[in-house]
């Protein structure tokens, strides 16, 4: 267990001398421990009406304003931010592993269970995301468990391409061999040989992947597809800004400002772990 | 009998490939006494590697066992199920392969490495690791605990080769394949692999199939010789024999080839004209005919590998005057 702990800490060490890497570890620490303490830290109940102080802007009471209810603007800018990583983390999550164990299986298994697999995917790829939401979300309701599900189920392909296109790679190297060779079950093949060659290239793939699935869910909460009201979202601030605009433009702000700055954060994130996982590339320290 | 480790008998390999069946071995029979040093010499293309391959069963989809046996220790490999193969590989035959660069698992730690290997010990962790860290100093590592928290390619080519010889001794095998291990490194390398092999064998007493294309090395290091051609065995027999008194002419261009036995600055270093021939349509006769200076009438008939004295075997009409003269 050590050393899969001193692991980490090389890995957020390399990540922290990479400029563009420490914002995004900035970045996305302070929305994660904001999401993580959102109750405790918010200075108003995110979905308290106080229908005589509506639609102000910032001020010393009212950091980013509030809405056309009153709502304190910055403690649902705080809220959403946790019901982003609640849809978010699952999904990407959800879909790593499960696009993961499939991935590998379609690229060491037999040809008739690659085949199938692929078709697996290519069919669960081949519905436009927004398209998949509205459909079941019009079958089963508006909830966050749809989200989740839906962006679980679109991602899937995604890394199941990856993890198999990884493996058709790997299953034919030397190494591979050399494990065949001395005995090793198709398990501990798999397990301890392949799995920590691709799960590198995965977890950056994921990393790349929670600001698309934060926008997604933005996007459908826009929609009125998302969370249901009142309960805070970053693209239900925005659908709300885009309506009262005219009255006050911080809620436009509030929304999207966040999902500006989450993106970047774990798009540069994403791209400096690309860098550090790959001991291969990693400098002598 | 009990001392034969590894027997091959009359084996014959197929490769369906869309031009027709490729006869990849063709009557195949050596075997392997316990403890002993057993080289397999021949060009490339000769069916060393799927002679391997076979000895293991780790073959390619397309490979057809067409007649004949491979016995370990008396067992029929080619009968075996999957999990009694899987039970063998890695603990009673282990390999060690060529590239030193390419078989070790880049994003693991040799340690990781070496204690994935000892899967099948019931020791602690903290055991293995010991037995991990006395096998590296036994192939010549210095500091083996502090280099056991390193990943391969922090590693030299020579290193990681006598890491892959550690990993392959780890579990004392009755016999060990290396297939060219010192082909990818250089000669003073060479050596002390050769050396240090030399050492380890005779601790452990494991007999060792060693395949090579070089002849210093095959001369050097083992007791007998099996000498390939066109997935065939020309020639086989005491190392001293075949290297002094080589049977078939294959052999016997074979060594001139070696540039270690060149005495005097040749501008063009000999070799052996002609090329292998297609083993989808074989040619009648002797496998050598066409490449072969020697070649008379008798050789349109294919030569039986025969006894010529004892620990002595070759297959060509020049070992029976009779047949020359006629």
């Amino acid at each position: 267990m050590s050393n899969s702990r001193s692991e980490l800490s090389i890995i957020l060490r390399g990540v922290a001398k990479d400029p563009l890497g420490l914002i995004g570890l900035i970045i996305v620490g302070t929305i994660a421990v904001s999401a993580i303490f959102a109750a405790w830290i918010v200075p108003y109940d995110p979905i308290g009406m106080n229908i005589p102080d509506r639609m102000q802007g910032p001020s010393a009471a009212h950091w980013l304003g509030t809405d056309n209810l009153g709502r304190d603007t910055l403690s649902r800018v705080i809220m959403g931010g946790q019901v982003a990583l609640k849809v978010a983390l699952p999904a990407v999550f959800g879909a790593m592993a499960i696009g993961l164990t499939l991935g590998m299986i379609a690229g060491y298994g037999p040809k008739w269970l690659d085949n199938l697999l692929m078709l697996f995917f290519d069919t669960l790829r081949s519905f436009p995301t927004v398209m998949f939401a509205l459909a079941v979300v019009a079958l089963v309701g508006p909830s966050l468990q749809t989200v989740v599900l839906v962006v679980m189920a679109t991602s899937i392909p995604t890394y199941g391409r990856v993890a198999r296109t990884q493996t058709l790679t790997l299953r034919n190297s030397e190494f591979i061999l050399a494990e065949r060779a001395m005995g090793a079950s198709m398990a501990r093949i798999l397990g301890v040989h392949m799995l920590p060659n691709i799960i590198g290239v995965l977890g950056v793939l994921a990393a790349m992947d929670v600001p698309t699935v934060i926008a997604l869910e933005a996007g459908l909460s826009f929609l009125g597809l998302g969370v249901k009201p009142p309960t805070p979202s970053w693209g239900a601030l925005l659908k709300d800004g885009y309506a009262l605009i005219r009255q006050t433009p911080w809620l436009v702000v509030g929304g999207g400002l966040p999902i500006i700055l989450a993106t970047l954060g774990f798009t540069f994130l994403g791209e400096s772990l690309r860098d550090v996982v790959d001991p291969k590339l990693r400098k002598n320290r | 009998m009990s001392d034969t480790l590894l027997e091959i008998d009359n084996l014959s390999v197929d490769y369906e490939t869309e031009r027709g069946d490729l006869k990849a071995l063709r009557d195949i029979s050596f075997d392997v006494k316990k403890g002993e040093i057993v080289g397999i010499v021949g060009e490339s293309g000769c069916g060393k590697s799927t002679l391997i391959s076979s000895i293991l069963r780790l073959t390619a989809p397309n490979t057809r066992f067409r007649q004949g046996e491979v016995r370990f220790n008396g067992d029929d490999i080619l009968a075996m199920t999957e999990r009694q193969m899987r039970d063998l590989r890695g603990s009673d035959i282990s390999i060690v392969f060529q590239d030193p660069m390419q078989t070790h698992n880049p994003v693991l730690t040799i340690g990781r490495q070496l204690l994935d290997i000892q899967h099948r010990s019931k020791a602690t962790t903290a055991q293995k690791l010991e037995t991990a860290a006395k096998m590296l100093a036994a192939v010549g590592i210095p500091d083996p605990q502090a280099r056991l928290k390193q990943y391969p390619h922090e590693f030299s080519g020579g290193m990681r080769q006598r890491i892959a010889i550690a990993m392959a001794l780890m579990s004392e095998p009755d016999l060990l394949i290396a297939d060219e291990p010192t082909t990818a490194l250089d000669a003073t390398l060479e050596v002390q692999i050769i050396e240090r092999l030399k050492e380890l064998q005779s601790e452990m007493n494991c007999a060792i199939l060693f395949i090579s294309h070089h002849l210093g090395v095959i001369a050097e290091l083992c007791d007998r010789v099996v000498v390939m051609y066109a997935g065939a065995v020309v020639e086989s027999g005491d190392v001293r024999e075949i290297f002094h008194d080589p049977k078939h002419p294959y052999t016997r261009r074979l060594i001139e080839c070696d540039p270690g036995h060149i005495k005097t600055r040749a501008r063009i270093l000999p070799t052996i004209p002609g090329e292998v021939p297609d083993l989808v349509n074989l040619p009648d006769g002797c496998i050598f005919r066409d490449r072969c200076e020697q070649a008379f009438d008798k050789c349109q008939q294919v030569p039986a590998l025969d006894k010529l004295k004892e620990g002595h075997f070759a297959a060509c009409w020049l070992n029976h005057p009779e047949e020359t003269t006629a």
